[in-house]
Order: C-alpha cells, then structure tokens, then sequence
C-alpha cells in the first residue's frame, strides 16, 4: 500500500465513522424522550452527517475517479464500509445510545485533535472545525451519562448493563493496521497507543462521577476497518441507501 | 422515572457583545446545567448568540396583573418626569 490509498482509506474511514453514527442517530428522530433532547439529537446527527459530507468530498478528490459524497454513502456495497463496529449497534434505549456515543466521542475527539496538527492541510481543516462540535457532544452526552449511573436504582442499572454490553467494541478504536501507521508516520496523525490511554484515563474518570463500574478489558470484538461488519449493519445501510438505490441519481 | 415535568427555565440570549441579553423563551431540564445545554441546542441553533443566561421560572418575582392600575397608571400623567423640557446644546444628538 502507498501513501495515497492509505491517506485515502483513511479519510474514507473518517467518513464512514461520521456517517454511520449520523444514521443511527437520524432514526431517533421524532422519538426523543422530551422537546430539548430530540433537538439536540438531531443537531448532533446533522453535525456528523456534516463531518461525512467534508471526508467524502475530499475522498472523492483524492481518488480522482469522479465519485461524489452521494456516491460513497449511497452506493457502496457492505465490505466497503469501514466504520467501527460500535457506531452500528442498535440505538437501544437511552442509555445504549447515550454510551455509545460517549465512548466514540472520548476517542473522536482525541483523534481530530490530533488529525488538527497532521501534516495534510485538507484533513487538517476538517478536523479543526469538527472539534468544536465533538467537545459540545461530549459535554452534553457526558453529563447525562453522570446524572443516568448516579441517578435511580433503575437508571443505574441499566445503563451499567449499557456499559457492559457496549464495551466489547471499544477496542477494536486502537487497534490500528497499516493504513493508521501509515498515516502516522508519514502525515504525522494520530498515536493510537497513546490516545488509547488518554481514553481509558478519561472513561474511567467519567464512570467513576457516574458511580458505574469500569468492565475488564476482555475480549474484544473487531473488524470494522476490514469491512466486517456486525448483523445490524446491512439493516442500517438498506434503510439509508433505499432512495439512490431504487432511484439512482434522484435529486431533491 | 417520575411522571412530573422537568421545571421550567426561562432562557435570555445575548444576540452580540455589547447588547444585553433578551428573553427568548422557556425550555424544561431536570437540572442547571442540562437547561443551558437544552437553551443552547433549541434557541443559538441559527447563530442567534454569544451568551445565555438561564434562569428557573419559579425564581422569578413578577408584578401581578391585577395590580397593574396601581403598579403603572400613575406614571401616566407625569410627563414632568421625561427630559423633554430642557434645551439640547447644538450637535448633541443623544441624551
């Protein structure tokens, strides 16, 4: 592999992560708890459909074949999508959804803090700007995740079983494969060992506020950046690929 | 979870540094925090802010309708309270 494809594999990863999750959160909307929660949710969805919309486009011009956005979010197949295995679980009950986002986001924010100072200007840009959402989401899915494990005997539960469920995919988010050392070393981007620490630190900090239990490093399910997905997946991308698929090129 | 309400706050925004904040609306949160997080997300969505106060509705004291004769009608008739008898200096435009 050359430095392009992995710059490009990255970005496209970059992509998929931020697009997977704005789906999962879209199909909460109009099902939120309250008012300022359902609009919250959906900022955030929007958000990360943004941060998708600004890898792909820059995907597309890396690889100079003429795909636009519209083309790697609607019309790839299931292997080609790259996304942690994390983001495509089930959106469950306010709490699994809660957890799952804290769980990215604690990474995500580290990697685009660091994707900030690499030496690819564009992805540079992008991350930049991204920050200041992720550090709003963070914020706001953080403390929720305090009041849920401190608050009833009934929230607390549950959502400790949120955090034990979820757990088993948080891995898979440091364990890198050439494209990430590639990106390393030469675009000077993220150290997965380290924010793998950093990560650990602050999740630990944030379920020790929650009152939760921090779940042993078991065994750890991966294969997102290989294309192998978990059984919700294809669920996921038939709902949002129906349109382009049933019509392709269809604008509105 | 309880079936009662959230309480209510009432939300003021700073549009720009150097106008005050003005009353925008109201949102429910269960606690001080999540009611400037729910202020942000529903009311500065389309730029409309640089500040937010928050504050709860039950705190705040508010004249009662049915004193209002009594509260604002007095200041009707005294016109003697506004500037408006004195000469202005030329090219002073505010006072």
């Amino acid at each position: 592999m050359n430095n392009e494809q992995a710059l490009l594999q990255y970005t496209l990863r970059l992509g998929d992560n931020a697009l997977v999750l704005a789906q999962r959160l879209i199909e909460l909307v109009a099902h939120g708890p309250e008012l300022e929660e359902e609009m919250a949710n959906a900022n955030f969805s929007l958000d990360y459909l943004g941060q998708a919309r600004m890898f792909y486009s820059y995907a597309g011009e890396l690889e100079g074949r003429g795909r636009k956005e519209d083309d790697f979010a609607f019309m790839r197949g299931e292997r080609e999508f790259c996304n942690f295995l994390l983001l495509e679980q089930p959106n469950g009950h306010f709490g699994d959804t809660l957890v799952r986002s804290v769980m990215f986001e604690l990474f995500y924010l580290e990697q685009l803090q660091a994707l900030a100072n690499c030496s690819n200007e564009r992805l540079a840009e992008i991350a930049a700007r991204a920050v200041k959402e992720i550090l709003y989401h963070l914020r706001h899915d953080s403390q929720w995740l305090v009041r849920l494990g401190d608050g009833t005997e009934e929230s607390h539960a549950r959502v400790q079983d949120s955090v034990n469920q979820l757990w088993r995919f948080s891995g898979e988010m440091f364990a890198g494969d050439e494209v990430d050392d590639i990106f390393q070393q030469v675009f000077a981007g993220p150290d997965l060992e380290a924010i793998g620490a950093t990560w650990h630190e602050k999740m630990s900090a944030i379920l020790a506020e929650a009152t939760l239990a921090i779940p042993g490093d078991e065994w750890m399910q991966k294969g997102g950046r290989a294309g192998c997905h978990s059984e919700h997946f294809g669920p996921l991308i038939a709902e949002m690929q129906y349109m382009q698929r049933s019509y392709p090129g269809l604008e509105w | 979870m309880s079936n009662e309400d959230w309480p209510l706050y009432e939300v003021f925004i700073r549009a720009k540094s150097g106008l005050s904040h003005r009353h925008a609306g109201s949102v429910h949160a269960a606690d001080d925090e999540m009611a400037l997080d729910h202020a942000r997300d529903v009311y500065t969505r389309r730029n409309e802010g640089v500040s937010i106060w928050v504050v709860k509705s039950s705190h705040i004291v508010a004249s009662d309708p049915c004193e209002s004769s009594a509260f604002f009608e007095p200041a009707q008739d005294k016109i003697y309270r506004h500037p408006t008898f004195y000469k202005l200096p030329d090219g002073v435009e505010n006072i």
